[in-house]
């Protein structure tokens, strides 16, 4: 059995972090490759059914990025969405998710280096948590699984 | 306290009123229930109707759910918890507020029915009630129940028993319960995440997913709701425990700032699933973090429609 390298869906505002992303591509800082990066237009679009959605088909962390509050491309989109946040952060946490497998972060486009610095912390405690087993369900076996 | 009668004298005679008035061309209260120990919905067009209208300890639907959508002008018998509710959808754009007529009925809880059954376990064949005792009628036995020791639980923590946003009371107000403290959910926190996992697991083993909670849920008008949608598919059509979760977490989700613990979700459960407790998470978050209990004036804001630029949310790095 090889070691255990944790799948992270990353959920990245447009405007700013997935510019970080781009960023720390381009100045060649180094940086886990383990999470997938979904595009979302603002952290506003952000609905708890896609963390759960993550979670249920075997994600072992989810992450969460956008603009700093007041930065935001469309005026106040992420300012909704930390209220979003706070309610889904407590559910989550209340009903026994642990708390490094979903992260927050706000990461500006110009946040190369906290972008570096972030993504390796969420995949080192999410590699510390092991795999999500109680929180998925159950694998379809369709026989594919070398193509997964 | 009115007797059980005395107000549901008055309710009749307030229908009447705003049939007659042209306030309401619909009254919907309470009528006797077909099966005993319960009330049903039951929607008042004339002043002989409004003689079918009761008050009664099991009035637990909430009948705001009726009115999302519904035409003309409407009048609603009303708890506290109720009329949280219909401020909650006059918010959110679900009624208008110049078509309703809301009769509110200062409450003293309701009944859980699995309380009952839980003391007096023989077959009964009648049963009478007054406001502050039930008595089961069995073929050798008559068992009186005092209500205080069968509330429902969202009924001992409620400290909003007058609808004070009603357009008429009823009766004189009645003074509020010790408000939830959610003591046993701080306690649950400070168990470990597999513990408490282990819990709501636990806690919706039994879950058929007919969601009877949905339907009964006056929050609950999305035309589609998330469940039902195919594309894409956000739960699976089986009981798998993880859509199971998934269902009740996004219900509670979806409840967030807006759940006014009428408990309709929990008297509606056919295998008595506590729901209510994924909403008592988000009602203990926006109580902390604003200060917001859903339904309590005309003008406050639902939390999650607005923000304030110093929110604070130490756990976003």
């Amino acid at each position: 059995m090889s070691e255990f390298e944790p799948k992270i869906v990353a959920f990245f505002c447009n405007w700013c972090t997935y510019g970080a992303a781009d960023l720390a591509g381009v100045s060649r800082l180094e940086y886990p490759p383990n999470f997938r990066v979904v595009r979302l237009p603002c952290t506003g679009r952000l609905n708890p059914k896609f963390i759960l959605e993550a979670f249920k088909r075997g994600a072992d962390g989810v992450w969460v990025s956008g603009c700093h509050p007041g930065d935001c491309h469309y005026i106040a989109g992420n300012y909704y969405a930390r209220r979003k946040f706070i309610v889904m952060h407590y559910m989550l946490d209340s009903i026994g998710l642990e708390a490094d497998r979903l992260r927050f972060s706000w990461i500006s486009s110009a946040e190369a280096t906290k972008f570096q610095h972030m993504a390796t912390d969420v995949v080192e405690h999410v590699r510390a948590c092991g795999p999500n087993l109680k929180f998925r369900k159950a694998p379809l076996i369709l026989g594919m699984e070398e193509v997964a | 306290m009115p007797s059980l009668e005395e107000t549901t004298q008055k309710i009749r005679e307030t229908a009447k009123k705003a049939l007659a008035d042209g306030k309401a061309e619909v009254v919907i209260g309470y009528k006797k229930g077909t099966y005993p120990l319960s009330t049903a919905p039951f929607f008042a067009r004339t002043p002989e109707d409004c003689d079918q209208l009761i008050w009664s300890n099991f009035a637990r639907i909430n009948l705001a759910n009726y009115l999302p959508g519904r035409p003309g002008k409407v009048a609603v018998v009303a708890k506290g918890c109720d009329a949280r509710s219909i401020v909650g959808q006059v918010a959110e754009n679900q009624f208008h507020k110049d078509n309703l007529y809301v009769i509110g009925v200062p409450c003293t809880g309701m009944v859980d029915n699995n309380l009952i059954a839980a003391k007096e376990q023989r077959p009964y064949r009648d049963y009478s009630e007054t406001l502050d005792t039930i008595t089961l009628k069995g073929a050798d036995f008559s068992t009186e129940i005092k209500k205080e020791e069968v509330l429902r639980r969202n009924c001992r923590t409620c400290a909003n028993r007058t609808p004070k946003t009603a357009d008429e009371l009823v009766g004189p107000e009645v003074p509020g319960a010790q408000a939830d403290d959610f003591a046993d959910l701080k306690e649950l926190h400070s168990k470990s995440p597999e513990e408490r996992m282990e819990y709501f697991k636990d806690l919706i083993k039994d879950c058929l997913r007919c969601y009877a909670c949905r339907n009964a849920c006056p929050l609950c008008y999305c035309p589609v709701c998330f469940v039902d949608e195919t594309r894409p598919q956000w739960l699976g059509k089986s009981t798998d425990p993880m859509d199971t979760l998934t269902f009740h977490l996004l219900r509670g989700l979806h409840c967030a700032g807006r759940c006014t613990s009428c408990g309709a979700c929990e008297t509606a459960c056919p295998v008595n699933i506590k729901v209510r407790e994924f909403n008592r998470i988000t009602e203990e978050t926006v109580m902390d973090e604003w200060g917001y209990e859903a339904g309590l004036s005309w003008e406050q804001k639902p939390p999650l429609t607005v923000f304030q630029p110093d929110d604070e949310a130490s756990f976003i790095k």
